[in-house]
């Protein structure tokens, strides 16, 4: 039979290099991508803090610095905040990163479609993340137009302002270097689970954490080409003396530019073509982390599984046809203003179906309240709150008065921000047993909770105020406009409680190294979870299943299956056996 | 059940082959109606990966493509581009490619069926195949042949947007079919020794996809450039 000749089934490489460096296995990449997003994290949060320092105490020092932050330095920061944050943080973990690691384990294949594919989608990644932060080190600095690079700020080069020149060039070519990136894993995500299921594992028998990786890789195969072609205008705008983006008549820094007749909406459209899938790029697979979560905690299958399924259909679909609400102030017709404001608003049918199984989920469960529960829980929440924004700013009227102000900021944070990142913690407190043989500290985990949870709503709620109020996004000093004066102690507030927001990340990290060596030592299926990656030693072997692909014979979430003789009925276990088969 | 030729780097395509069947169907029947996959066919993780491959680009070029709507739509300084004559030889010549790839492709099926109908099936294989590869060399020179054409008539890349648009379009599907006749001439020289004998491979399979594509693709494009002029 095949399983001689399988191109699928390679040898356990040897060697350090081999192993942990270039390596083909699923795993590894995954635990790379983890880490790597764990030092974007780093990069994104620093500068973060940088920004509320400067923003409460305009005329102080930074730390560690003889210097006061200039406007530029401000955008600067701001510009890669969001970069980093979207890209390599957001991106980057919950798909990427547990995708890899945890996809081809709970469809029972050995590893992804393609390796190679895999290691060099994990290594264009790296690469691009370097040239993105070497945007620093050059001659003037970072670019300032924003994470949406704007045109034609974006497209001008250095006369428009530090950081344009090379800076922005840097930017470009980093962010193409990770659309290959991404297209390589997207592709490869969607064949794997198309191709590699193992028997009987049916399309809806699949846990819906693959059913959420899966359908942001589709949209990430279809948004990322879109930015690659955004990009590759931009870059000839720049490099190559064309005018797709520059209009004519432009003045900067008193110079009359060349360029002519180009179209800065074009750029936007584009942009944000690719721009609104990406933030269900960066929330989808944290639902189905969240899904997977509240079952196995709640011992409850998951309430209405086909729902789930294509509720997460449909909010892809509506994803792709909604990027016009980013642009109701730039003078588009009112008439499609309306029709991106109601597809827009219907995203808030299938959010809502979710949020209600969710809750029909905890329903009667019998709640265990792990600290990865918890944080599935804070993720409901945060949706909700923030998602509600989101109603807002979809009808026209109301955003062109809301657009550019703090609510916006207030509003992603919470939605494609802290409810993501909240459903990737969910993840590592829940998977980290498995990934690592041994548990995190749950005290120190629940202290890590409760902490960022009160933190995030205290940080982002008086932004959404403040936004009501008029205050503008991105200004980085308020003191001398007299009604933005006013609103300073709300800075300040918002500052020191980030600043301790910020401290229990730090535990989270110290929780998370230190259990890596000396947590509790966790058997293969602590949690009495049903899926496939918890009938696999912990960590897994190489091609996971030793070579014996498993055989599946019920849905992904049987949990407090009437008759059953325990509360849990993993997927591998037939009917009628009475107890799971003992774990290999 | 892969069978390895000669060569050693093709494999024959499965008939039938496969151990499909949920295990599920017998002990729970009405759940996972669809089935579970079948633990693949070696072949079909490539075909998937080639059309999910061209969903992407398909996107990239469709989104040059609407940008090459709106800024024409948008903007006053939009000259229409006189398209070089060549271009319709160009057109002609990657649409005989198609058939000529097609024509190679087919000449495989009987041979995977093991229906060896006819002799010297390797030589004629070989035949088409490289005159694909060649009309695919042709393709690329004659699109060369027309950027010079332009740049003598003075006009470059950032002369106007017409231009600007002409030349990333050509570079870009130039591009992706200098990749396509890289897999043309691996495929080809693989099958070249005499005793290596030609089987209706994944490979094979694939560059046919792949080539297709960038010539309906071409089509399109062209018709873009011509048309919305």
């Amino acid at each position: 039979m095949a399983t001689e000749a399988h191109p699928l089934v390679h040898e356990a490489p040897q060697g350090f290099v081999w192993k942990y460096i270039f390596s083909k296995d699923h795993k590894v990449i995954g635990i790379q991508y983890l880490l790597l997003a764990m030092v974007s994290v780093v990069i994104g949060m620093y500068l973060s803090v940088l920004m509320r320092f400067h923003l409460a105490w305009p005329n102080a020092k930074l730390p560690f610095s003889d210097d006061i932050m200039t406007s530029e330095h401000y955008l600067a920061l701001m510009t890669m905040h969001g970069t980093i944050m979207v890209f390599f943080v957001l991106t980057t973990a919950p798909q990427s990163g547990f995708g890899n690691y945890f996809l081809p384990i709970q469809i029972g294949a050995a590893d992804m479609a393609f390796p190679t594919l895999n290691m060099l989608s994990f290594w264009f990644t790296f690469v691009s993340l370097m040239v993105m932060v070497a945007a620093f080190f050059v001659t003037g600095g970072a670019p300032i137009s924003g994470w949406t690079a704007y045109a034609p700020l974006s497209a001008l080069g250095e006369i428009a302002g530090p950081g344009l020149g090379l800076g922005q060039t840097l930017w470009i070519f980093s962010l193409a270097i990770f659309c290959g990136a991404s297209l390589m894993g997207s592709l490869n995500f969607i064949t794997t689970t198309l191709d590699l299921r193992a028997r009987g594992m049916s399309l809806m028998r699949m846990p819906l954490t693959v059913w959420a990786w899966f359908i942001t890789a589709i949209l990430m195969l279809l948004a990322f080409a879109v930015l690659l072609a955004a990009g590759v205008l931009l870059l000839l705008d720049r490099l190559a003396a064309t005018s797709f983006f520059i209009p004519g008549g432009l003045v900067v820094s008193d110079q009359l530019i060349a360029h002519q007749g180009g179209s800065p909406l074009l750029w936007q459209h584009l942009l944000w073509f690719f721009g609104h899938p990406e933030v269900y790029i960066a929330i989808l697979p944290g639902m189905g982390i969240v899904s997977h979560v509240i079952s196995c905690f709640s011992r409850k299958p998951i309430f209405g599984y086909r729902a789930m399924v294509y509720a997460l259909f449909a909010i892809a679909l509506l994803g792709l046809m909604v990027w016009g609400h980013h642009m109701f102030v730039s003078g588009m017709s009112p008439y499609s203003a309306f029709a991106f404001s109601l597809l827009t608003m219907c995203i808030g049918v299938p959010s809502a179906i979710k949020t209600f199984n969710w809750i029909g989920t905890l329903w009667g469960g019998k709640i265990r309240f792990t600290t990865a529960m918890l944080f599935a829980i804070g993720f409901v929440s945060v949706f909700i709150s923030g998602g509600l924004g989101g109603i807002f700013l979809a009808q026209p009227t109301v955003d062109i008065f809301l657009h550019d102000t703090y609510f916006v900021v207030g509003h992603f944070h919470l939605t494609m921000g802290v409810a993501a990142i909240f459903g990737m913690f969910a993840g590592t407190y829940f998977w980290f047993p498995k990934m690592f043989g041994r548990f995190m500290n749950e005290s120190l985990g629940k202290l890590h909770f409760w902490i960022s949870f009160i933190g995030i709503y205290a940080i982002f709620m008086p932004m959404h105020f403040i936004g009501l109020a008029g205050h503008p996004r991105r200004y980085a000093d308020t003191t001398g406009v007299d009604f933005l004066a006013e609103m300073n102690p709300v800075h300040l507030f918002i500052t020191i409680v980030a600043l301790v927001t910020v401290g229990v990340q730090i535990v989270f990290f110290l929780n998370f190294f230190w259990s890596m060596r000396k947590g509790k030592k966790a058997e293969i299926n602590p949690w009495h979870a049903t899926t496939l990656e918890w009938t696999v030693s912990s960590p897994p072997p190489h091609d996971n299943f030793a070579g014996r692909p498993p055989t599946i014979y019920r849905g992904a979430y049987e949990y407090s299956v009437p008759g059953a003789p325990q509360d849990y009925s993993p997927q591998h276990v037939p009917e009628g056996v009475s107890a799971p088969v003992s774990d290999r | 059940m892969t069978a390895r030729t000669a060569t050693g780097e093709v494999e024959l395509i499965e008939v039938g082959g496969g151990d499909r069947g949920p295990a599920s169907a017998e002990s729970r029947p009405g759940r996972g109606g669809d089935g579970g996959a079948a633990p693949l066919f070696p072949q079909r993780i490539y075909i998937s990966g080639i059309v999910l491959a061209l969903a992407a680009m398909l996107m990239f070029f469709m989104a040059l493509a609407s940008a090459y709507v709106v800024r024409k739509g948008l903007s006053g300084d939009w000259i229409p581009l006189g398209l070089p004559r060549i271009l319709w030889l160009n057109t002609a010549v990657i649409i005989v490619s198609s058939l000529t790839i097609e024509r190679a492709r087919r000449l495989l099926a009987p041979q995977a069926a093991g229906l060896r109908g006819f002799r010297g099936w390797p030589r004629r294989w070989r035949g088409w195949w490289g005159l694909t590869t060649a009309l695919g060399v042709a393709f690329l020179v004659g699109q060369l042949i027309a950027w010079q054409q332009l740049a003598a008539a003075g006009i470059y890349l950032a002369t106007n947007p017409s231009s600007s648009f002409f030349y990333l379009i050509t570079t870009a599907h130039g591009i992706h079919l200098l990749g396509g006749l890289v897999a043309l001439s691996v495929v080809g020289f693989r099958s070249w020794p005499a005793e290596a004998r030609v089987n209706h491979s994944t490979a094979v399979t694939v560059s046919a996809i792949y080539w297709h594509f960038l010539g309906a693709l071409w089509v399109f494009l062209f018709l873009l450039l011509l048309v919305g002029r």
